[in-house]
């Protein structure tokens, strides 16, 4: 076991991993934070805990990880490039390792540009697959990237993001392979709706021998709107939105569309749990937790195994 | 070359309000290449001043240099520089800075903000190129520089937030990795970015000096 977490043992005991993603609040509001745990826990396997999402100023992720903890949640500490340098990257990731946190999701970050700070200085003193380099470093070496020893090493299993969708396409598995020579144990992708060109892709992750080496758990967020799908597809950054996807939302009664989003959903993990080379789900319910259990219940993902 | 920008009127007005006689100090190499603070920028910028003083209240002069980031010709003020209280250079920041050394005495005010180092697009159009971050890696991407041009600075790019070719931070910034993908492939060099680049020597963290080969003996003896 390199960390031991929960994550870990999951995929090495050969079960289909679920995991789920908590926001930390807009302040100190700790009692929001535990009312999101309280929906994930027991139904997922692990949650990953945001960084200043989208550049908005929000609770420390491993403060929030440790919240989480305390609940009974497992997190996945969020870590992005825009705010921090290498020396308060390595001090946080000792200081998440030694209260505790197992695992860690490496990111570049989305711009400062965009949040509520865009006056910002972004750091990006090293990129996210120098990242996962690092903490790699770290945890097997027991070195810091200056290259000192560390006297206790911190035992992260390490997670980065995919994004199988943004052209050029044919580089997509190359950068995967860069993330997984990198030091990826798990691999999160970007919310899937187009199911053509994943396939694909986790075709040529097999064919490239990637899948062996790498837990890739694709990303599903269903859609509550026709709205958000509309949105999703013109205003987001890296977003692959068939509009078949689109018209099947259009297509029901409008008080069923939130329904038929998490049908779709369903449909989708349903596929993923037989596909070759998938090891699990990364379930992004954003603002939408209270409806985590029932997204689990019926996408047959309970009750989750203890091991 | 390096590129600046003339300062707010209102800004520099600021500055010199209170002096007396004040010298306008352009620069003939970037910044007059730029159109931001050479001899025909001098003029017109004293002409607003005057305009807006009127002639009795601050007497301005001009003087346009050839470089002012070299002391032979920073040499030239040195006759006429008692005339007055104050200067405004219309230099870059290095220029400006080396007057500043010149006539330690005399109060200096920038007229431009030196923007980058980059390109002539076109007259009057100019694009970044080079944070001079001190260790160039352009032969790796494909002669497209990713610490100025991607977003991030990223060296192991695309991020996910890359959008058919576009940048995430806008639509019409090409997004630097898409190119250097494009480029390399066509070269058939894209083997160059399937190895990781390791984390980046930021060298530029420091105030830095460059003693080229052979003058070492020469800075030595200039102490
Ligand atoms: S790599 Fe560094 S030196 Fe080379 S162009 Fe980019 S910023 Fe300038
Ligand atoms: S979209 Fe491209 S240029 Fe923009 S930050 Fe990402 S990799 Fe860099």
């Amino acid at each position: 076991m390199k960390s031991g977490s929960n994550l870990e043992k999951i995929l090495k005991a050969g079960h289909f991993a679920f995991t789920g993603e908590v926001g930390p609040p807009r302040g100190a509001d700790v009692e929001a934070l535990k009312k999101k745990i309280s929906f994930l826990k027991g139904n997922v396997d692990m949650a990953n805990v945001t960084d200043n999402q989208t550049a908005m100023v929000r609770m420390s992720s491993w403060a929030a990880s440790l919240i989480c903890l305390e609940q009974g949640l497992e997190p996945n500490f969020q870590m992005v490039c825009r705010d921090r340098n290498r020396l308060a990257m390595q001090s946080d990731i000792l200081g998440a390792y030694a209260h505790g946190i197992r695992n860690m999701l490496c990111l570049s970050g989305d711009h400062q540009q965009f949040g509520d700070h865009p006056q910002a200085k972004g750091v990006f003193d090293i990129d996210s697959m120098q990242l996962l380099g690092m903490a790699k470093k770290m945890r097997d070496e027991g070195k810091f990237l200056g290259g000192a020893d560390i006297d206790v090493a911190p035992k992260l299993f390490l997670g980065a993001a995919a994004n199988p969708f943004a052209e050029p396409f044919e580089w997509r598995v190359h950068r995967l392979a860069k993330k997984v020579n990198a030091g990826a144990d798990f691999i999160q992708t970007q919310c899937v709706y187009n199911m053509a060109k994943i396939r694909e892709w986790i075709r040529q992750a097999n064919d490239m021998g990637l899948t062996e080496k790498v837990a890739i758990l694709p990303g599903i967020t269903p859609m509550k709107s026709v709205g958000m799908a509309k949105y999703m597809k013109n205003k987001v950054p890296g977003m692959d939105v068939p509009d078949e996807i689109i018209k099947r939302l259009q297509g029901v009664d409008k008080k069923k569309v939130a329904d038929e989003g998490i049908k779709i959903a369903c449909e989708q993990i349903a596929e993923f749990k037989e596909m070759k080379g998938v090891s699990g789900v990364h379930l992004m319910a954003i603002e939408w937790e209270h409806r985590v259990p029932e997204i689990a219940e019926r996408a047959g993902m309970l009750p989750r195994p203890e091991v | 070359m390096i590129v600046a920008e003339r300062k707010p009127f209102d800004e520099i007005k600021g500055m010199v309000a209170g002096y007396k006689k004040v010298l306008t100090i352009g620069c003939g190499t970037c910044v007059a290449v730029c159109l931001a603070g050479g001899s025909k920028e001098v003029e017109t910028l004293n002409a607003e001043l005057k305009l807006n003083f009127g002639r009795d209240k601050i007497e301005f002069g001009s003087k346009t240099l050839e470089r002012q980031c070299d002391m032979e010709f920073l040499e030239e003020l040195d006759e006429i520089a008692g005339d007055y209280d104050a200067f405004v250079s219309m230099a870059c920041g290095a220029g400006i800075q080396f007057l500043a050394e010149r006539f330690p005495d005399k109060p200096v005010f920038p007229a431009v903000d030196t923007s980058f180092i980059g390109v002539n697009l076109d007259v009057g159009w100019y694009e970044e190129k080079c944070r001079a971050c001190g260790s160039c890696v352009l032969g790796l991407t494909g002669g497209i520089c990713p610490v100025t041009m991607c977003a991030k600075s990223l060296f192991n790019g695309p991020c996910g937030g890359t959008n058919n070719g576009s940048c995430e931070i806008n639509k019409d910034q090409p997004c630097a990795w898409f190119k250097i993908y494009e480029r390399l492939a066509a070269q058939g060099r894209l083997d160059q970015i399937k190895e990781i680049s390791p984390p980046n020597d930021w060298r530029n963290q420091i105030p830095r000096k460059i003693i080229q080969p052979g003058y070492e003996e020469r800075v030595k003896a200039l102490g």
